[in-house]
Protein backbone atom coordinates (compact mmCIF):
# COMPACT_ATOMS: atom_id res chain seq x y z
CA UNK A 1 0.00 0.00 0.00
CA UNK A 2 1.48 3.22 -1.00
CA UNK A 3 1.97 5.93 1.96
CA UNK A 4 -1.24 8.25 0.67
CA UNK A 5 -3.22 4.93 0.69
CA UNK A 6 -2.38 4.39 4.41
CA UNK A 7 -3.42 7.16 5.30
CA UNK A 8 -6.80 7.14 3.53
CA UNK A 9 -7.44 3.80 5.14
CA UNK A 10 -6.90 5.05 8.83
CA UNK A 11 -8.83 7.64 7.97
CA UNK A 12 -11.78 5.69 6.72
CA UNK A 13 -11.43 3.44 9.81
CA UNK A 14 -11.70 6.63 11.92
CA UNK A 15 -14.78 7.43 10.53
CA UNK A 16 -16.59 4.19 10.62
CA UNK A 17 -14.88 4.11 14.76
CA UNK A 18 -16.38 7.61 15.87
CA UNK A 19 -19.48 6.07 14.34
CA UNK A 20 -20.28 8.43 11.47
CA UNK A 21 -22.18 5.75 9.35
CA UNK A 22 -24.80 5.93 11.37
CA UNK A 23 -26.12 8.03 9.80
CA UNK A 24 -27.30 5.61 7.19
CA UNK A 25 -30.01 4.52 10.21
CA UNK A 26 -31.64 8.15 9.76
CA UNK A 27 -31.59 7.50 5.85
CA UNK A 28 -33.05 4.11 6.20
CA UNK A 29 -35.86 5.39 8.73
CA UNK A 30 -36.33 8.23 5.96
CA UNK A 31 -37.44 5.74 3.06
CA UNK A 32 -39.34 3.66 4.83
CA UNK A 33 -41.63 6.33 6.22
CA UNK A 34 -41.73 7.38 2.71
CA UNK A 35 -42.18 4.51 1.10
CA UNK A 36 -45.30 4.51 3.58
CA UNK A 37 -46.52 7.45 3.10
CA UNK A 38 -46.19 7.92 -0.56
CA UNK A 39 -48.88 5.75 -1.95
CA UNK A 40 -50.90 7.61 0.32
CA UNK A 41 -50.37 11.51 -1.07
CA UNK A 42 -49.43 10.73 -4.25
CA UNK A 43 -51.49 9.19 -7.61
CA UNK A 44 -48.69 8.02 -9.97
CA UNK A 45 -45.68 10.22 -8.90
CA UNK A 46 -44.66 7.89 -6.43
CA UNK A 47 -41.14 7.16 -8.15
CA UNK A 48 -40.69 10.92 -8.72
CA UNK A 49 -41.62 11.85 -5.09
CA UNK A 50 -38.95 8.82 -4.19
CA UNK A 51 -36.25 9.75 -6.35
CA UNK A 52 -36.50 13.47 -5.57
CA UNK A 53 -36.27 13.05 -1.79
CA UNK A 54 -34.10 10.08 -1.72
CA UNK A 55 -31.60 12.43 -3.31
CA UNK A 56 -32.05 15.32 -1.80
CA UNK A 57 -31.17 13.22 1.10
CA UNK A 58 -28.27 11.81 -0.60
CA UNK A 59 -27.24 15.39 -1.15
CA UNK A 60 -27.75 16.96 2.13
CA UNK A 61 -26.28 13.92 4.42
CA UNK A 62 -23.37 13.79 2.16
CA UNK A 63 -22.64 17.78 2.44
CA UNK A 64 -22.94 17.70 5.53
CA UNK A 65 -20.26 14.89 6.20
CA UNK A 66 -18.35 16.59 3.69
CA UNK A 67 -17.58 19.85 5.51
CA UNK A 68 -18.21 19.03 9.21
CA UNK A 69 -15.27 16.04 8.40
CA UNK A 70 -13.38 17.64 6.02
CA UNK A 71 -13.03 20.80 8.21
CA UNK A 72 -11.29 18.85 10.46
CA UNK A 73 -9.53 16.52 8.56
CA UNK A 74 -5.86 18.19 9.10
CA UNK A 75 -6.69 20.98 11.61
CA UNK A 76 -7.65 18.22 14.33
CA UNK A 77 -4.38 16.05 13.94
CA UNK A 78 -2.82 19.60 14.44
CA UNK A 79 -4.88 20.56 17.51
CA UNK A 80 -4.27 17.22 18.85
CA UNK A 81 -0.76 16.91 17.71
CA UNK A 82 -1.37 13.32 16.22
CA UNK A 83 0.57 14.85 13.26
CA UNK A 84 4.17 15.32 14.86
CA UNK A 85 4.43 11.06 15.44
CA UNK A 86 2.92 10.79 11.41
CA UNK A 87 5.35 13.09 9.98
CA UNK A 88 8.03 12.10 11.41
CA UNK A 89 7.83 8.92 9.58
CA UNK A 90 9.21 8.80 5.93
CA UNK A 91 5.92 10.99 4.64
CA UNK A 92 5.53 13.78 2.56
CA UNK A 93 2.89 16.17 3.58
CA UNK A 94 1.00 16.49 0.38
CA UNK A 95 1.10 12.61 0.70
CA UNK A 96 -0.84 13.36 4.24
CA UNK A 97 -2.81 15.64 2.69
CA UNK A 98 -4.10 13.33 -0.21
CA UNK A 99 -4.23 10.54 1.82
CA UNK A 100 -6.68 12.37 4.19
CA UNK A 101 -8.47 13.61 1.41
CA UNK A 102 -8.97 9.93 -0.04
CA UNK A 103 -9.83 8.44 3.34
CA UNK A 104 -12.73 10.89 3.49
CA UNK A 105 -13.57 10.70 -0.49
CA UNK A 106 -13.60 6.56 0.68
CA UNK A 107 -16.08 6.94 3.86
CA UNK A 108 -18.83 9.35 1.57
CA UNK A 109 -18.66 6.66 -1.25
CA UNK A 110 -19.26 3.86 0.78
CA UNK A 111 -22.18 5.80 3.16
CA UNK A 112 -23.69 7.32 -0.80
CA UNK A 113 -23.65 3.67 -2.36
CA UNK A 114 -25.04 2.64 0.88
CA UNK A 115 -27.93 5.17 0.56
CA UNK A 116 -28.26 4.31 -3.25
CA UNK A 117 -28.66 0.80 -2.03
CA UNK A 118 -31.66 2.16 0.17
CA UNK A 119 -33.12 4.36 -2.54
CA UNK A 120 -33.57 1.46 -5.34
CA UNK A 121 -34.61 -0.84 -2.18
CA UNK A 122 -37.83 1.80 -1.57
CA UNK A 123 -38.36 2.39 -5.67
CA UNK A 124 -38.84 -1.87 -5.94
CA UNK A 125 -40.90 -2.01 -3.08
CA UNK A 126 -43.14 0.34 -4.10
CA UNK A 127 -43.04 0.05 -7.78
CA UNK A 128 -42.47 -3.72 -7.39
CA UNK A 129 -40.21 -3.77 -10.00
CA UNK A 130 -36.87 -1.57 -11.54
CA UNK A 131 -36.85 -0.22 -14.98
CA UNK A 132 -34.13 0.77 -17.02
CA UNK A 133 -34.99 4.24 -17.05
CA UNK A 134 -34.34 4.05 -13.06
CA UNK A 135 -30.36 3.94 -13.75
CA UNK A 136 -30.31 7.58 -14.54
CA UNK A 137 -30.48 7.41 -10.89
CA UNK A 138 -27.36 6.23 -10.40
CA UNK A 139 -25.94 8.73 -12.80
CA UNK A 140 -27.26 11.69 -10.24
CA UNK A 141 -25.75 9.51 -7.12
CA UNK A 142 -22.46 9.51 -9.38
CA UNK A 143 -22.56 13.34 -9.77
CA UNK A 144 -23.40 14.07 -6.24
CA UNK A 145 -20.16 12.48 -5.50
CA UNK A 146 -18.32 14.67 -7.49
CA UNK A 147 -19.54 17.28 -6.00
CA UNK A 148 -18.83 16.15 -2.82
CA UNK A 149 -15.44 15.59 -3.96
CA UNK A 150 -14.50 19.49 -4.36
CA UNK A 151 -16.10 20.33 -1.31
CA UNK A 152 -13.99 17.95 0.44
CA UNK A 153 -11.56 19.14 -1.24
CA UNK A 154 -12.00 23.01 -0.53
CA UNK A 155 -12.96 21.85 3.07
CA UNK A 156 -9.18 20.57 3.62
CA UNK A 157 -7.36 23.90 1.49
CA UNK A 158 -9.28 26.06 4.54
CA UNK A 159 -8.55 23.18 7.21
CA UNK A 160 -4.52 23.94 6.33
CA UNK A 161 -4.61 27.76 7.29
CA UNK A 162 -7.48 28.39 9.48
CA UNK A 163 -10.10 27.41 12.01
CA UNK A 164 -12.59 24.69 11.93
CA UNK A 165 -15.78 27.27 12.15
CA UNK A 166 -14.08 29.76 9.46
CA UNK A 167 -13.35 26.67 7.61
CA UNK A 168 -16.87 25.63 7.85
CA UNK A 169 -17.90 29.24 7.06
CA UNK A 170 -15.64 29.75 4.01
CA UNK A 171 -16.74 26.16 2.45
CA UNK A 172 -20.97 26.73 2.64
CA UNK A 173 -20.26 30.19 1.36
CA UNK A 174 -18.59 28.70 -1.98
CA UNK A 175 -20.88 26.14 -2.04
CA UNK A 176 -24.29 28.11 -2.05
CA UNK A 177 -22.08 30.65 -4.36
CA UNK A 178 -21.21 27.76 -6.65
CA UNK A 179 -24.95 26.91 -7.25
CA UNK A 180 -25.53 30.53 -8.52
CA UNK A 181 -22.99 30.62 -10.99
CA UNK A 182 -25.24 31.20 -13.64
CA UNK A 183 -26.49 33.96 -12.31
CA UNK A 184 -23.64 35.41 -11.31
CA UNK A 185 -22.39 35.50 -15.33
CA UNK A 186 -25.22 37.48 -15.87
CA UNK A 187 -25.01 39.79 -13.80
CA UNK A 188 -24.51 42.31 -16.17
CA UNK A 189 -27.96 41.81 -17.41
CA UNK A 190 -28.81 43.24 -13.86
CA UNK A 191 -26.25 46.19 -13.77
CA UNK A 192 -25.35 47.20 -17.31
CA UNK A 193 -21.83 47.48 -16.37
CA UNK A 194 -19.61 45.90 -18.56
CA UNK A 195 -16.55 46.29 -16.25
CA UNK A 196 -18.73 44.89 -13.40
CA UNK A 197 -19.53 41.95 -15.97
CA UNK A 198 -16.28 41.02 -16.38
CA UNK A 199 -15.17 40.80 -13.09
CA UNK A 200 -18.27 39.00 -12.38
CA UNK A 201 -17.80 36.48 -15.33
CA UNK A 202 -13.95 35.74 -13.75
CA UNK A 203 -14.99 35.28 -10.27
CA UNK A 204 -17.83 32.76 -11.55
CA UNK A 205 -14.76 30.80 -13.54
CA UNK A 206 -12.90 30.41 -10.32
CA UNK A 207 -15.82 29.36 -8.33
CA UNK A 208 -17.01 25.64 -8.71
CA UNK A 209 -20.39 25.49 -10.87
CA UNK A 210 -22.83 22.92 -8.93
CA UNK A 211 -25.37 23.49 -11.12
CA UNK A 212 -23.78 21.26 -13.67
CA UNK A 213 -24.14 18.59 -11.16
CA UNK A 214 -27.67 19.00 -10.42
CA UNK A 215 -29.86 16.51 -12.69
CA UNK A 216 -32.48 15.47 -9.99
CA UNK A 217 -35.41 16.44 -12.47
CA UNK A 218 -33.85 14.48 -14.73
CA UNK A 219 -33.63 11.65 -12.67
CA UNK A 220 -36.87 11.84 -11.05
CA UNK A 221 -38.62 11.75 -14.62
CA UNK A 222 -36.38 8.95 -16.01
CA UNK A 223 -34.60 11.25 -18.48
CA UNK A 224 -31.23 10.08 -20.08
CA UNK A 225 -28.18 11.87 -19.06
CA UNK A 226 -25.96 12.21 -22.35
CA UNK A 227 -22.64 10.41 -21.75
CA UNK A 228 -20.66 13.43 -22.58
CA UNK A 229 -21.87 15.64 -19.37
CA UNK A 230 -21.02 12.42 -17.61
CA UNK A 231 -17.32 12.69 -19.34
CA UNK A 232 -17.33 16.67 -19.05
CA UNK A 233 -18.47 16.58 -15.16
CA UNK A 234 -15.82 13.97 -14.24
CA UNK A 235 -13.21 16.08 -15.73
CA UNK A 236 -14.69 19.24 -14.29
CA UNK A 237 -14.35 17.91 -10.93
CA UNK A 238 -11.34 16.11 -11.08
CA UNK A 239 -9.09 19.16 -12.71
CA UNK A 240 -11.13 21.71 -9.76
CA UNK A 241 -10.29 19.00 -6.93
CA UNK A 242 -6.55 18.96 -8.17
CA UNK A 243 -6.17 22.49 -8.07
CA UNK A 244 -7.58 22.99 -5.14
CA UNK A 245 -5.46 19.90 -3.58
CA UNK A 246 -1.96 21.56 -5.30
CA UNK A 247 -2.77 25.25 -3.88
CA UNK A 248 -3.56 23.41 -0.27
CA UNK A 249 -0.04 21.36 -0.37
CA UNK A 250 1.34 24.21 -1.25
CA UNK A 251 0.17 26.05 2.20
CA UNK A 252 0.40 23.07 4.46
CA UNK A 253 4.09 22.27 3.17
CA UNK A 254 5.03 25.46 4.40
CA UNK A 255 3.08 25.48 7.71
CA UNK A 256 4.51 25.48 10.94
CA UNK A 257 3.34 22.82 13.39
CA UNK A 258 3.06 24.45 16.54
CA UNK B 1 27.00 6.01 9.07
CA UNK B 2 29.32 9.20 9.16
CA UNK B 3 30.72 10.24 12.20
CA UNK B 4 28.33 13.11 12.81
CA UNK B 5 24.72 11.42 13.31
CA UNK B 6 23.66 15.15 14.08
CA UNK B 7 24.82 18.37 13.30
CA UNK B 8 23.78 22.28 13.34
CA UNK B 9 24.63 24.83 12.03
CA UNK B 10 23.42 28.85 12.96
CA UNK B 11 19.79 27.15 13.66
CA UNK B 12 17.24 30.15 14.30
CA UNK B 13 14.01 30.18 14.70
CA UNK B 14 11.53 32.97 15.19
CA UNK B 15 7.90 33.36 15.83
CA UNK B 16 5.53 35.90 15.20
CA UNK B 17 3.59 37.47 18.00
CA UNK B 18 0.72 40.10 18.54
CA UNK B 19 -2.49 40.57 16.95
CA UNK B 20 -0.93 41.84 13.91
CA UNK B 21 1.86 39.02 13.90
CA UNK B 22 4.24 42.16 13.40
CA UNK B 23 6.36 41.18 16.19
CA UNK B 24 8.68 38.05 16.43
CA UNK B 25 9.78 36.22 19.27
CA UNK B 26 12.96 34.44 18.83
CA UNK B 27 12.54 31.09 20.30
CA UNK B 28 16.32 29.74 19.19
CA UNK B 29 19.16 31.78 18.06
CA UNK B 30 21.88 30.27 16.24
CA UNK B 31 22.36 26.73 17.66
CA UNK B 32 25.17 24.86 16.43
CA UNK B 33 25.65 21.87 18.08
CA UNK B 34 27.15 18.03 16.60
CA UNK B 35 25.93 14.87 17.97
CA UNK B 36 28.18 11.99 17.16
CA UNK B 37 27.31 9.28 16.13
CA UNK B 38 26.50 6.49 18.79
CA UNK B 39 26.34 9.09 21.68
CA UNK B 40 24.09 10.23 24.22
CA UNK B 41 23.35 13.58 23.74
CA UNK B 42 21.14 15.62 26.38
CA UNK B 43 19.39 18.93 25.30
CA UNK B 44 18.75 20.90 28.73
CA UNK B 45 17.16 24.15 29.47
CA UNK B 46 14.17 25.39 31.71
CA UNK B 47 10.95 25.42 30.17
CA UNK B 48 10.60 27.99 27.52
CA UNK B 49 14.59 27.45 26.53
CA UNK B 50 14.23 26.49 22.86
CA UNK B 51 14.51 22.48 23.54
CA UNK B 52 11.05 21.44 21.49
CA UNK B 53 11.82 24.31 18.76
CA UNK B 54 15.19 22.67 18.09
CA UNK B 55 13.73 19.11 17.95
CA UNK B 56 11.16 20.34 15.77
CA UNK B 57 13.11 22.08 13.30
CA UNK B 58 15.26 19.04 13.08
CA UNK B 59 12.08 17.08 12.62
CA UNK B 60 10.82 19.25 9.73
CA UNK B 61 7.56 20.00 12.18
CA UNK B 62 8.67 23.59 12.33
CA UNK B 63 11.14 25.57 9.18
CA UNK B 64 14.00 27.37 10.28
CA UNK B 65 14.64 30.90 9.94
CA UNK B 66 17.98 31.12 9.10
CA UNK B 67 20.92 27.91 9.75
CA UNK B 68 20.72 24.43 8.89
CA UNK B 69 20.94 21.34 9.73
CA UNK B 70 21.56 17.73 8.74
CA UNK B 71 20.76 13.88 10.37
CA UNK B 72 23.18 11.32 9.36
CA UNK B 73 24.66 13.71 6.55
CA UNK B 74 21.43 14.24 4.79
CA UNK B 75 19.73 17.75 4.98
CA UNK B 76 16.87 17.73 7.45
CA UNK B 77 14.44 18.51 4.58
CA UNK B 78 14.48 15.49 3.12
CA UNK B 79 11.89 13.27 4.50
CA UNK B 80 13.24 9.87 3.38
CA UNK B 81 15.88 9.84 6.58
CA UNK B 82 12.87 9.84 8.60
CA UNK B 83 13.29 5.77 7.93
CA UNK B 84 16.64 5.67 9.74
CA UNK B 85 15.10 8.44 12.68
CA UNK B 86 12.35 7.41 15.57
CA UNK B 87 10.41 10.67 17.22
CA UNK B 88 8.79 10.78 20.25
CA UNK B 89 7.51 14.38 20.49
CA UNK B 90 6.69 15.88 23.96
CA UNK B 91 3.63 14.65 25.74
CA UNK B 92 2.60 12.66 23.08
CA UNK B 93 -1.22 12.10 21.78
CA UNK B 94 -2.23 9.62 19.21
CA UNK B 95 -5.28 8.15 17.51
CA UNK B 96 -7.61 7.28 20.18
CA UNK B 97 -9.90 5.12 18.09
CA UNK B 98 -7.12 3.07 18.30
CA UNK B 99 -5.76 0.68 20.09
CA UNK B 100 -1.78 0.23 20.99
CA UNK B 101 -1.29 -2.56 18.67
CA UNK B 102 -3.19 -1.00 15.86
CA UNK B 103 -1.45 2.10 16.16
CA UNK B 104 2.44 1.09 16.01
CA UNK B 105 0.67 -1.23 12.79
CA UNK B 106 -0.21 1.91 11.20
CA UNK B 107 3.34 3.48 12.20
CA UNK B 108 5.03 0.44 10.93
CA UNK B 109 3.43 0.72 7.44
CA UNK B 110 5.19 3.31 6.58
CA UNK B 111 8.69 1.52 6.79
CA UNK B 112 7.76 -1.13 4.16
CA UNK B 113 8.00 -3.59 6.72
CA UNK B 114 6.39 -6.93 6.31
CA UNK B 115 3.19 -8.06 7.74
CA UNK B 116 4.81 -10.78 9.56
CA UNK B 117 7.91 -8.39 10.75
CA UNK B 118 5.48 -6.20 12.13
CA UNK B 119 3.29 -8.38 13.74
CA UNK B 120 6.46 -9.50 15.32
CA UNK B 121 7.89 -6.17 16.18
CA UNK B 122 4.46 -4.89 17.83
CA UNK B 123 4.16 -8.08 19.53
CA UNK B 124 8.21 -7.63 21.37
CA UNK B 125 7.67 -4.08 21.30
CA UNK B 126 4.72 -3.76 23.53
CA UNK B 127 6.45 -6.12 26.04
CA UNK B 128 9.78 -4.59 26.01
CA UNK B 129 7.77 -1.13 26.98
CA UNK B 130 5.77 -2.88 29.69
CA UNK B 131 2.72 -2.47 27.33
CA UNK B 132 2.05 -6.43 26.36
CA UNK B 133 -1.40 -6.83 28.43
CA UNK B 134 -2.46 -3.34 27.00
CA UNK B 135 -2.15 -3.60 23.33
CA UNK B 136 -5.53 -4.86 22.59
CA UNK B 137 -7.07 -1.70 24.38
CA UNK B 138 -7.83 1.39 22.64
CA UNK B 139 -5.97 4.22 23.34
CA UNK B 140 -8.01 6.47 24.91
CA UNK B 141 -8.10 4.40 27.64
CA UNK B 142 -4.48 4.95 28.51
CA UNK B 143 -3.03 6.84 30.75
CA UNK B 144 -0.49 9.71 30.47
CA UNK B 145 2.27 7.38 31.55
CA UNK B 146 0.99 4.53 28.85
CA UNK B 147 0.67 7.00 26.35
CA UNK B 148 4.13 8.05 26.76
CA UNK B 149 5.60 4.21 26.59
CA UNK B 150 3.58 4.15 23.36
CA UNK B 151 5.42 7.00 21.93
CA UNK B 152 8.77 5.40 22.78
CA UNK B 153 7.39 2.12 21.24
CA UNK B 154 6.82 4.06 17.77
CA UNK B 155 9.98 5.62 18.20
CA UNK B 156 11.87 2.89 18.35
CA UNK B 157 9.98 -0.04 16.25
CA UNK B 158 11.45 0.45 12.94
CA UNK B 159 14.89 0.04 14.80
CA UNK B 160 15.91 3.43 13.58
CA UNK B 161 19.93 5.14 13.54
CA UNK B 162 19.38 7.96 15.06
CA UNK B 163 16.57 8.55 18.01
CA UNK B 164 14.86 11.94 19.10
CA UNK B 165 13.03 12.00 22.21
CA UNK B 166 11.50 15.10 23.78
CA UNK B 167 10.92 15.10 27.20
CA UNK B 168 10.79 11.44 27.50
CA UNK B 169 10.68 10.82 31.18
CA UNK B 170 7.69 13.18 31.24
CA UNK B 171 4.69 11.82 32.96
CA UNK B 172 6.05 8.68 33.95
CA UNK B 173 6.00 6.91 37.61
CA UNK B 174 9.74 5.86 39.30
CA UNK B 175 9.75 2.77 37.67
CA UNK B 176 8.64 3.98 34.42
CA UNK B 177 11.39 6.63 34.17
CA UNK B 178 14.13 3.68 35.18
CA UNK B 179 12.47 1.67 32.25
CA UNK B 180 12.96 4.21 29.74
CA UNK B 181 16.49 4.45 31.24
CA UNK B 182 17.42 1.26 30.50
CA UNK B 183 16.07 1.48 26.95
CA UNK B 184 17.79 4.48 25.73
CA UNK B 185 20.88 2.78 27.38
CA UNK B 186 19.87 -0.45 25.84
CA UNK B 187 20.00 1.50 22.39
CA UNK B 188 23.04 3.35 23.24
CA UNK B 189 24.54 -0.41 23.22
CA UNK B 190 23.56 -1.13 19.82
CA UNK B 191 24.76 1.67 18.56
CA UNK B 192 22.28 3.74 18.17
CA UNK B 193 22.39 8.21 18.54
CA UNK B 194 20.19 9.27 20.89
CA UNK B 195 19.41 12.74 21.56
CA UNK B 196 16.88 13.67 23.90
CA UNK B 197 15.81 16.90 25.92
CA UNK B 198 15.16 17.05 29.61
CA UNK B 199 14.90 19.66 32.40
CA UNK B 200 15.49 16.48 34.56
CA UNK B 201 19.21 16.84 34.83
CA UNK B 202 19.33 13.60 37.14
CA UNK B 203 18.50 11.65 34.12
CA UNK B 204 20.50 13.89 32.08
CA UNK B 205 23.96 13.34 34.50
CA UNK B 206 22.78 9.51 34.79
CA UNK B 207 22.56 8.86 30.83
CA UNK B 208 24.34 11.65 28.80
CA UNK B 209 27.72 11.42 27.25
CA UNK B 210 27.52 15.14 26.24
CA UNK B 211 24.80 17.23 27.64
CA UNK B 212 23.83 21.04 25.49
CA UNK B 213 22.64 23.70 27.86
CA UNK B 214 19.97 25.70 26.20
CA UNK B 215 18.94 29.04 28.22
CA UNK B 216 16.79 32.16 26.51
CA UNK B 217 17.07 30.40 23.16
CA UNK B 218 20.94 30.31 23.28
CA UNK B 219 23.63 27.71 23.65
CA UNK B 220 25.34 28.05 27.04
CA UNK B 221 27.51 25.38 27.41
CA UNK B 222 28.17 21.66 25.85
CA UNK B 223 30.35 19.02 26.96
CA UNK B 224 30.16 16.38 29.17
CA UNK B 225 28.41 16.36 32.86
CA UNK B 226 31.81 16.32 33.97
CA UNK B 227 33.50 18.88 31.91
CA UNK B 228 31.05 21.90 32.78
CA UNK B 229 30.17 21.37 36.61
CA UNK B 230 34.20 20.13 36.55
CA UNK B 231 34.86 23.64 35.08
CA UNK B 232 34.23 25.31 38.63
CA UNK B 233 35.93 24.41 42.29
CA UNK B 234 33.06 26.05 44.49
CA UNK B 235 35.40 25.28 47.55
CA UNK B 236 37.65 22.67 49.46
CA UNK B 237 37.05 19.85 51.35
CA UNK B 238 39.59 18.99 54.40
CA UNK B 239 39.08 15.69 55.82
CA UNK B 240 41.54 15.56 59.22
CA UNK B 241 41.85 13.87 62.47
CA UNK B 242 42.36 15.02 66.03
CA UNK B 243 45.30 13.39 68.28
CA UNK B 244 42.37 14.08 71.19
CA UNK B 245 39.29 15.05 71.88
CA UNK B 246 39.30 19.11 70.94
CA UNK B 247 38.85 21.16 74.27
CA UNK B 248 35.68 22.99 75.01
CA UNK B 249 36.69 25.72 74.25
CA UNK B 250 38.25 24.82 70.84
CA UNK B 251 39.17 27.33 68.17
CA UNK B 252 36.41 28.68 65.94
CA UNK B 253 38.09 26.17 62.92
CA UNK B 254 37.48 23.01 64.85
CA UNK B 255 34.26 24.52 65.42
CA UNK B 256 33.14 24.79 62.13
CA UNK B 257 34.08 21.29 61.24
CA UNK B 258 31.47 18.33 60.97
CA UNK B 259 32.58 15.35 63.17
CA UNK B 260 31.70 11.73 61.82
CA UNK B 261 33.29 8.86 64.27
CA UNK B 262 36.82 9.71 65.04
CA UNK B 263 36.97 12.09 61.59
CA UNK B 264 36.41 15.87 61.31
CA UNK B 265 35.68 17.28 57.45
CA UNK B 266 35.94 21.22 56.54
CA UNK B 267 34.78 23.09 53.75
CA UNK B 268 36.58 26.08 53.21
CA UNK B 269 36.98 28.37 50.25
CA UNK B 270 40.06 27.82 47.67
CA UNK B 271 41.76 30.88 48.34
CA UNK B 272 42.26 30.09 52.47
CA UNK B 273 42.97 26.27 52.13
CA UNK B 274 46.78 27.17 52.95
CA UNK B 275 46.07 29.53 55.76
CA UNK B 276 43.37 26.64 57.12
CA UNK B 277 45.95 23.68 56.65
CA UNK B 278 48.44 25.75 58.96
CA UNK B 279 45.98 26.48 61.32
CA UNK B 280 44.55 22.81 62.01
CA UNK B 281 48.38 21.32 62.32
CA UNK B 282 48.91 23.79 65.09
CA UNK B 283 45.75 22.37 66.91
CA UNK B 284 47.27 19.03 66.60
CA UNK B 285 45.29 17.67 63.31
CA UNK B 286 46.76 15.27 61.00
CA UNK B 287 45.59 15.84 57.21
CA UNK B 288 44.02 12.85 55.66
CA UNK B 289 42.89 14.26 52.08
CA UNK B 290 42.29 17.26 50.52
CA UNK B 291 39.87 17.51 47.95
CA UNK B 292 38.08 19.77 45.60
CA UNK B 293 34.43 20.40 46.45
CA UNK B 294 32.76 20.95 42.52
CA UNK B 295 29.54 21.85 41.95
CA UNK B 296 26.86 19.40 40.44
CA UNK B 297 24.98 19.76 36.88
CA UNK B 298 22.23 21.48 38.68
CA UNK B 299 24.32 24.20 40.69
CA UNK B 300 26.15 24.99 36.59
CA UNK B 301 21.97 24.92 34.97
CA UNK B 302 20.89 27.44 37.77
CA UNK B 303 23.74 29.47 37.20
CA UNK B 304 22.91 29.65 33.63
CA UNK B 305 19.56 30.24 34.37
CA UNK B 306 20.07 32.94 36.95
CA UNK B 307 22.59 34.96 34.53
CA UNK B 308 19.78 34.77 31.79
CA UNK B 309 16.80 35.74 33.99
CA UNK B 310 18.96 39.09 34.56
CA UNK B 311 18.34 39.73 30.50
CA UNK B 312 14.73 39.50 30.46
CA UNK B 313 14.53 41.43 26.98
CA UNK B 314 17.19 39.23 25.33
CA UNK B 315 14.57 37.12 22.88
CA UNK B 316 12.80 40.36 21.91
CA UNK B 317 14.05 40.28 18.24
CA UNK B 318 12.41 42.68 15.87
CA UNK B 319 9.21 44.56 14.63
CA UNK B 320 8.01 45.20 11.24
Amino acid sequence: MTRTGIVAWNTFREAVRDRVLYNLVFFALLMMATAVLVGQISIGIDSIVIVSLGLSAVSVIGLLMAVFIGVGLVYKEMDKRTLYALLAKPIRRWEFLLGKFAGLLLTLTVNTAAMAVGLFLTLFYVNRALHSADLVVLTAVYFILLKLAIIVALALLFSCFTTPFLSICFTAGIYVTGLFVKDIRSFSDITGNPALDRVAVWFSYLLPNFQNFDVMGAAAHGRAIPGAIVAQNTLYAAVYCAIVLAAAAVIFSRRNLK
Amino acid sequence: MPALAIETLGLTKDFPVGFWLAKKRRALEGLSVQVEAGEIFGLLGPNGAGKSTAIKLLMGLIFPTAGTARILGRPISDVRMHGDIGFLPEQPYFYDYLTAAELLDYFARFHDLTSADRRERIANMLKKVGLDGAGKIQLRKYSKGMLQRVGLAQAILHDPQVVILDEPMSGLDPIGRREVRDIILDLRRGGRTILFSTHILSDAEMLCDRVGVLVGGKLRGVGSPDQLVGMKVSGMEVLFELAADPPAAASLLLAKAIRTGDRYRLEVPVAELYKTLDALRAEGAQILSVTQIKGTLEDYFLDLVGADRAQPAAVEVSSR
